[in-house]
């Protein structure tokens, strides 16, 4: 054993990304909010011009908790868990400390930047790939700058196998580097014809083809952004937390594989029914099916782990949250593939079945996986013990019902709406009219967006417990093992 | 190339493939399952890497050797 008590973990730079997922996160909830009630009551449209429309707002919602929200959650985590459990610390490679600094400016620099470009309505039309050219080469940067804070302290480790966390971050960022470089291949157009302002692109893709690309990118932004770098913190966090070791190492390994291999052909089921060849849509909807197999393979895997420890269940609000993320990713992850089968499809595309989906994934899932592990990692990182188990515990309660209203409105618009475009009389007649739709979904538009108000709520509450617990929580004479000290 | 040919050797790669890739995934996981058992690795050993993961903890394996700049590195 090394005598290495002359050094400690170094978590300054997890500490500025926990700052930023904070942040943007508050910034990306309160957008979605107001877009959810942008669609139950219109004229909210009109608040700040051009600004506050829907359509400038809908992608910086989601991109401002995509890529800022999450993935400084992913970054925040990384810079933790990366040493732990490697046994190394960033203190000791004044290179990756300062890596790990600068990476954190730049990230800084292109979020201005997203931010900016959107709200002035400045955007490539891709979805979830909005960002014109020179935002995109800022977004390489910052990435070939992780992977190589990832690899430079693989490269100083001082415990050489790597754990299943460290192969999903490796994962993330190999998966997101090709995704990300394929699906933004672009032509400026003012360097090429002249046309356009100078950040002006279009897609090096054409009609289908782009469809294909644009898909397979988007749909594994869901895998490498939402699926991957959540099993790597959970991986972690819960048998941290919980003090019990993973139920099945093996497993997570066989799910490992299983998850990278299937998840990758999956994305044509955003296409079906539409021009791309059919076979592909048929692969995509059996790959949809079979992924059901390497999700639950994870999340059985993490509720066995609490196996003869359930009444931590309802000890500790930090097991509270990561039990009912991966009970939220085992949900999302059989809905997933049920909207995937081509009759269901048939129903669900373009309905509001589809943002109910993803948001029992996020909020349920990411959201949850992301707040356990800013709140385990708080009082190791300021030594200090978590202001109040109270807030925790209504927050939990705030948020989970803000997720259930949310998709059990968004299940009943999304059905009744698909059963209404596709209704007709006697005659083959269309039965409704798009306004027909519209007046009978108004109410669940309503509930939706107080779903998401009592989301916002609960990370509001989360963020003032957060700061209490770093200004105001008990200072901690050492490091807590496994449950987190919290104050009443 | 006439379209039957086509179908047909893309139904001979789809069986190839399906074949190969169930072999893959039931050898791996036969071999995981009785890799201990036949004096390779225990998987196991692993699953508690989370918890001692103090720079004080003896790591599950070490690299060896552990060279003089770590060493260094840790007495600084």
């Amino acid at each position: 054993m090394q005598s290495s008590n002359m050094i400690n973990y170094d978590y300054s730079v997890a500490k500025l990304f926990a700052f930023a997922t904070i942040i943007l996160g508050i910034v990306g909830m309160l957008i979605g909010v107001i877009i959810a009630f942008q669609m139950a009551y219109p004229e909210l449209n009109n608040l700040a011009g051009e600004y506050g429309t829907f359509g400038r707002l809908r992608p910086l919602h989601t991109d401002t908790v995509i890529f800022g929200f999450l993935v400084s959650g992913i970054f925040s985590t990384w810079y933790y868990i990366g040493q732990r459990v490697l046994k190394v610390s960033m203190a000791e490679s004044p290179f990756l400390m300062a890596l790990g600094k600068i990476h954190f400016v730049l990230y800084l620099l292109v979020v201005v930047a997203v931010v900016g470009s959107l709200l002035l309505g400045i955007t490539s039309s891709k979805e979830y790939a909005e960002f014109e050219w020179p935002i995109d080469i800022g977004i390489v940067v910052i990435w070939v700058m992780w992977g190589m804070s990832i690899f430079g302290l693989i490269g100083i480790r001082r415990e050489k196998t790597l754990y299943i966390s460290v192969w999903y971050y490796i994962a993330t960022f190999l998966g997101v580097a090709m995704l990300y470089l394929f699906n933004n291949m672009a032509i400026p157009t003012y360097f090429v014809s002249g046309l356009g302002d100078w950040w002006h692109s279009v897609s090096m893709y054409a009609g289908t083809n782009d469809a294909m690309v644009q898909w397979w990118y988007g749909h594994n932004a869901v895998a490498f952004v939402f699926t991957v770098p959540i099993i790597a913190m959970i991986y972690y966090f819960l048998p941290k937390e919980s003090g019990q070791p993973i139920f099945s190492y093996k497993l997570s390994l066989l799910s490992f594989w299983g998850l990278m291999f299937v998840y990758l052909w999956a994305g044509g089921h955003h296409l079906l029914y539409s021009t791309v060849p059919d076979w592909v849509q048929t692969m995509a909807s059996i790959f949809s099916i079979v992924l059901i197999l390497p999700s639950w393979g994870s999340a059985i895997n993490m509720l066995l782990t609490m196996k003869g420890e359930w009444q931590q269940l309802k000890d500790n609000p930090l097991i509270k949250f990561m039990i009912m993320a991966s009970t939220f990713y085992m949900f999302s992850t059989l809905e997933g593939p049920i909207q995937a089968i081509k009759s269901v499809n048939a129903l669900a595309h373009f309905t509001d079945w589809i943002p109910g989906h993803v948001h029992d994934g996020t909020l349920g899932w990411v959201g949850f996986m992301i707040i356990a592990a800013l709140l385990h990692m708080a009082p190791r990182m300021f030594k200090r013990e978590l202001y109040s188990k109270k807030l925790m515990e209504a927050q939990f309660w705030i948020q989970t019902t803000g997720i259930v209203l949310y998709f059990s409105s968004m299940w009943i618009a999304g059905i009744t709406q698909g059963m209404m475009w596709r209704a007709t009389d006697q005659y083959g007649n269309l039965a409704y009219s798009f306004i027909d739709t519209v007046t009978v979904l108004h109410p669940y538009y309503t509930i939706r967006g107080i779903g998401g108000l009592l989301y916002l709520i609960g990370f509001i509450v989360f963020t003032y417990n957060f700061y209490k617990t770093i200004t105001a929580g008990r200072e901690l004479e050492e490091e807590p093992q496994s449950t987190s000290p919290m104050a009443a | 190339m006439e379209i039957e040919t086509i179908r047909e050797l893309q139904a001979y790669g789809y069986t190839f493939a399906s074949v190969f890739l169930a072999v893959i995934f039931y050898a791996y996981i036969y071999h995981l399952y009785t890799s201990k058992k036949k004096g390779g690795k225990d998987y196991e050993k692993y699953a508690n890497m989370a918890l001692n993961d103090s720079l004080e903890d003896t790591p599950v394996e070490k690299i060896e050797p552990l060279d003089e700049e770590k060493q260094n590195r840790s007495n600084k």
